[in-house]
């Protein structure tokens, strides 16, 4: 059953807004250590929030390139460890065109969500 | 004068008490006692030991007793009776390391514990890439870096206790063995822990006292500079370039990515004091790979961080957030392995 707006990752949006801008100051002045501890936790919430709009999107997407470079249907969590298993073994490795393909797209789906100004 | 408020600082207070007055030979008083950084199991305090009227700063470096570490930490960490006789070796070989002052004793009743002296200047990245005292510093420290590095590696081993020996291949396992611990599949670490396998370089037929933890955080500045190494713990016998690969690994830069050494120099800047201050020469493709090394090392870290509040060993909001950090090394090692060598 849906839920009711705010969406998951607006509610999300709202919770660290409010933490970042009105406890996070307000604990700066009384507790600073629990300040940094604040802004550690409104960097999840953050985290969170890309999650919930743009996790099950990418997922899908890592699926489908991974049952295209795999040959085969299986769960992402199945066929990442088929694909982790060949490359510790040394079947696959970065001369392989598709398979860097696939890892630069996941991993570019994966910064966005965790940490959008890494560079 | 600081008042020792909670009752485990009362303890520490009376028992550094008794320790000081054993050292120095003479009653001493502790004052300004403070908890540092540091979690529950590996602790830092700060203290002074006022002794005769003379006052000396002072760190107690302490892991209490039956505090709960990883099986990774144990396997790769040394016990802090250890690092105090790294500590002195390197100390006495002329390095930039806190002077070792005294070991405590099992009865004494604070756990593994010794005290070393207490050095000005400060860690944290983010103000010493930044804020205005260090404009001058910031010039100097991918140099000093380099020759202090070189100090650390010129130790003569017959003066350390036993260190264990890391080569490339027993870092390369010992990665393996936390990935397949942590149970997740990671194929961008697997691709990299490949492509140093197949490139690995041979171990030494000397190998040397590497500092194992070498890095912008490890180490305090003042305005003249680096004044001192900290954090001995992952000492190990090894290759001397593995420090200089991960001292340059991008995770610390904090920010300041065009400048690999540490955020404040180049590689050349860094090889070049290193080799002038007797350090060897340093071959680049020796270097880039530990520095492909140290990426991937930084990023199994992360999940070893997040695993030790997922296994409960300790409950922490920052250790579990610390997990999706990994990525960050992923993104570098796609790049780094694409400049191949």
């Amino acid at each position: 059953m849906a839920q009711d707006r705010p969406t998951a990752a607006e509610l999300l949006a709202a919770i660290a807004d409010f933490l970042r801008e009105e406890a996070t100051p307000a604990l700066d002045r009384t507790e600073p250590r629990l300040g940094f501890q604040m802004r550690v936790a409104v960097n999840s919430l953050a985290i969170l929030e890309r999650e919930a709009r743009l996790g099950p999107a990418a997922d899908a997407r890592e699926h489908e390139r991974l049952v295209g470079l795999l040959g085969r249907e299986a769960t992402l969590e199945e066929l990442n460890r088929e694909l982790a298993r060949q490359l510790r073994g040394g079947e696959r490795d970065e001369t392989d065109a598709a398979l860097m393909a696939h890892l630069d797209a996941t991993i570019a789906d994966k910064i966005v969500i965790a940490n959008p100004k890494w560079r | 004068m600081n008042v020792h408020t909670s009752p485990e600082a009362e303890t520490v207070a009376r028992i550094l008490g008794e320790a000081a007055r054993r050292h120095f030979c003479t009653p001493a008083s502790i004052e300004a006692l403070s908890r540092q950084s540091g979690g529950a199991s590996r602790q830092t305090w700060s203290f002074d030991a006022v002794v005769n009227g003379e006052r000396h700063a002072l760190i107690l470096r302490r892991d209490p007793p039956a505090q709960g570490k990883t099986e990774r930490e144990r396997s790769v960490t040394i016990d802090r009776a250890t690092e105090f006789r790294v500590l002195r070796a390197a100390h006495e070989a002329g390095v930039r390391a806190p002077e070792p002052l005294f070991e405590l004793t099992p009865q004494d009743g604070l756990g593994e514990a010794y005290v070393m002296r207490r050095v000005g200047g400060i860690a944290i990245a983010r103000k010493l890439l930044r804020d205005a005292p260090y404009e001058a510093a910031r010039g100097r420290i991918a140099g000093q870096l380099g020759e202090i590095l070189a100090r650390i590696h010129a130790t003569d081993t017959g003066t350390l206790p036993p260190l264990p020996r890391r080569e490339a291949a027993d870092h390369i396992a010992e990665l393996r063995r936390s990935l397949d611990a942590l149970g997740q599949p990671q194929p961008v670490f697997e691709l990299a822990l490949t492509w140093l396998d197949r490139r690995r370089p041979a171990p030494l037929d000397r190998p040397v006292l590497v500092h194992g933890d070498y890095r912008t955080g490890n180490y305090l500045v003042d305005e003249t500079g680096v004044t001192t190494i900290l954090d001995w713990e992952l000492a190990h016998l090894g290759d001397p370039v593995e420090d200089l690969g991960w001292l340059c690994v991008k995770s610390w830069r904090f920010g300041a990515i065009d400048r690999p050494a540490g955020g404040f120099g180049s590689r050349e800047e860094l090889w070049a004091a290193y080799e002038h201050a007797g350090g060897g020469k340093v071959d680049p493709v020796r270097a880039h790979w530990w520095e492909v090394f140290g990426t991937a090392h930084w990023g199994i870290i992360c999940l070893n961080q997040a695993w030790k509040h997922l296994s409960g060993s300790i409950k922490s909001m920052e250790h579990a957030s610390i997990g999706r950090r990994a990525v960050e090394t992923e993104v570098d090692l796609l790049q780094l392995l694409k400049q191949g060598a």
